[in-house]
């Protein structure tokens, strides 16, 4: 396309724009309100996908050793557990570490139990690969002098499945008003192609090819798609700047983290404009197909 | 030229607006395209732009076989006809020159070389002098003027009138008429259709008469034939 027919278009769409000025509003309302939504359901679920990774990194077996074990057992366990393929690490800690432990944890309350303590010694065994963890823990189960081998399967199965529920439901949602989206940007397109039916015509008549007729449709959708993405775009890198601010320090010294702020929002914010300017040219392109026969 | 070889239109709600129609017109002839109304004129005039495509058989315009023309090639097929209808067809936001260099824009042609051709076409229909005007400050005349200037700006070989003094009183239609011939007289193929006896009967030119999709009549120098 030459520069002066480009630059043609962009008027041409510009002009179109302003003339169906509700319209536009409208649609770009849809399309503001798709986009934050999908832009807040994206932040969450990819910090929730980091936080999971972050637990499920973290998966250790505790292996409680029963109060009959002799020093001379506990090394014999030790060796054991070192034997197994798929064991990364194994780390010893007393019952007396444990409880110091728990006390930092829960509170001075727990002191208490200084006195007595219930508590097991406990190794801490670590996996060469998270998927690896059950088998081990059965594994150990089945050794002398375990009273038991725990590990976090339960709270990360949980995470998972809340993480895939809210995926799925809100993938209906955003599909959903995504379609509303483009809906309303081929009626705007349709307006448009409606009040210029006369100068279509000539355009047709005189040979103007069918791409010089569509292309000022085609940015017109574009543009609605931009206009409708900025709102989105602004809220969430202002909201996650906040959000950030406000939950990361809570987190330091933990083994969870969420998401740091760059690129992550960039990155954001460059898909919602895409998701924008897809809306934009799958709406416009609706409209041209049914109303405009070139 | 123009080539017409057993062409047969039949339209989706199952009119038969062409059936077997045969004609062959030569490059620089004027032919006047008479009928009754509903008889196939309109038909016959958009198959030749392609406005609308032949069921059956095969039309030939300046070299090129329409019924195998692609979709994506009109465009450039339209560029060497000049179309004029009995509404003018003219953007009313626009002025007389803007109108003209429209038909010039669309296809991408340098904008240096648009001025000269809008205002050389607008003097050979004599409303140089009103170019910055809108056309609804222009008379009926004046404005299928512009729409000539407008079809032939780009210098086609084939000019299609579908009744082009239809809405304009007997003296008027005769300024018309002296454009076209003008036209003609430069060496383009002129096709009008028009229900104008008066015009047909004085200006003597090619007469092909159509009823019911067929050509009933074909006469160099014909007369009108119908009562008005």
């Amino acid at each position: 396309m030459k520069a002066r027919t480009f630059q043609r278009h962009l008027r041409e769409s510009l002009k179109s724009l302003g003339r169906n000025g509700w319209m536009m509003f409208a649609s770009a309302s849809a399309v503001t309100i798709t986009l934050l939504l999908v832009g807040v359901f994206f932040v969450i679920m990819m910090n929730m996908n980091k936080v999971a990774s972050d637990i499920e990194n973290d998966v250790e077996i505790r292996v409680h050793i029963d109060l009959t074990a002799t020093k001379q057992d506990q090394t014999n366990m030790h060796n054991q557990i070192q034997n197994i393929p798929e064991v990364k690490s194994i780390t010893f800690s007393s019952k007396e570490e444990e409880l110091q432990d728990l006390i930092k944890k829960m509170g001075k309350d727990f002191e208490l139990f200084k006195q007595d303590n219930p508590l097991y010694d406990v190794f801490v065994v670590k996996t060469k690969n998270p998927t690896d963890t059950p088998k081990v823990a059965k594994q150990i189960e089945k050794m002398d002098h375990v009273e038991s081998a725990i590990y976090g399967k339960g709270k990360v199965e949980k995470l998972f499945n809340v993480l895939k529920i809210s995926r799925n439901v809100g993938l209906v949602l955003v599909v959903g008003l995504l379609f509303t989206a483009m809906f309303l940007i081929s009626n705007t397109i349709k307006i448009t192609i409606f009040a210029r039916r006369k100068e279509i015509e000539i355009m047709k008549l005189v040979g103007a090819t069918n791409w010089f007729i569509r292309w000022p449709l085609v940015m017109e959708g574009i543009w609605l798609g931009i206009l409708g993405s900025i709102l989105p775009i602004l809220i969430v890198s202002v909201g996650y700047y906040y959000a950030h601010k406000i939950i990361a320090p809570r987190l330091m010294g933990q083994f969870i983290q969420i998401l740091n702020f760059s690129p992550f929002i960039f990155e954001v914010s460059a898909l919602l404009l895409v998701i924008g300017i897809f809306i934009g040219i799958w709406g416009s392109a609706m409209s041209i197909r049914r109303f405009l026969k070139v | 030229m123009i080539e017409m070889q057993n062409v047969y239109k039949k339209y989706p709600n199952g009119v038969i607006a062409a059936n077997g129609l045969n004609v062959h017109i030569k490059q620089g002839e004027f032919v006047y395209v008479v009928g009754p109304s509903g008889a196939g004129k309109s038909t016959f005039i958009k198959m030749i732009y392609r406005e609308e495509k032949a069921t059956d058989g095969s039309i030939m315009v300046n070299g090129i076989n329409l019924s195998k023309l692609k979709n994506s090639k009109i465009p450039y097929f339209r560029r060497q006809i000049g179309v004029v209808f009995q509404d003018f067809k003219l953007l009313p936001t626009l002025t007389v020159f803007e109108n003209v260099a429209f038909a010039l824009e669309v296809i991408e042609e340098p904008p240096k070389s648009i001025k000269k051709r809008v205002m050389d076409v607008l003097n050979l229909v004599g409303l140089k002098h009103k170019a910055r005007m809108l056309p609804t400050e222009l008379s009926g005349g004046e404005q299928q003027r512009v729409s000539i200037a407008r079809s032939i700006v780009n210098r086609p070989r084939v000019m299609i009138a579908d009744e082009p003094t239809g809405n304009l009183d007997p003296e008027t239609s005769w300024d018309i008429m002296r454009i076209f011939e003008e036209i003609n007289e430069r060496g383009t193929t002129v096709v009008m259709a028009t229900h104008n006896r008066d015009i047909v009967n004085t200006i003597r030119h090619r007469v092909i008469a159509i009823e019911g999709g067929k050509i009933v009549r074909d006469e160099s120098r014909g007369e009108y034939g119908y009562e008005s």
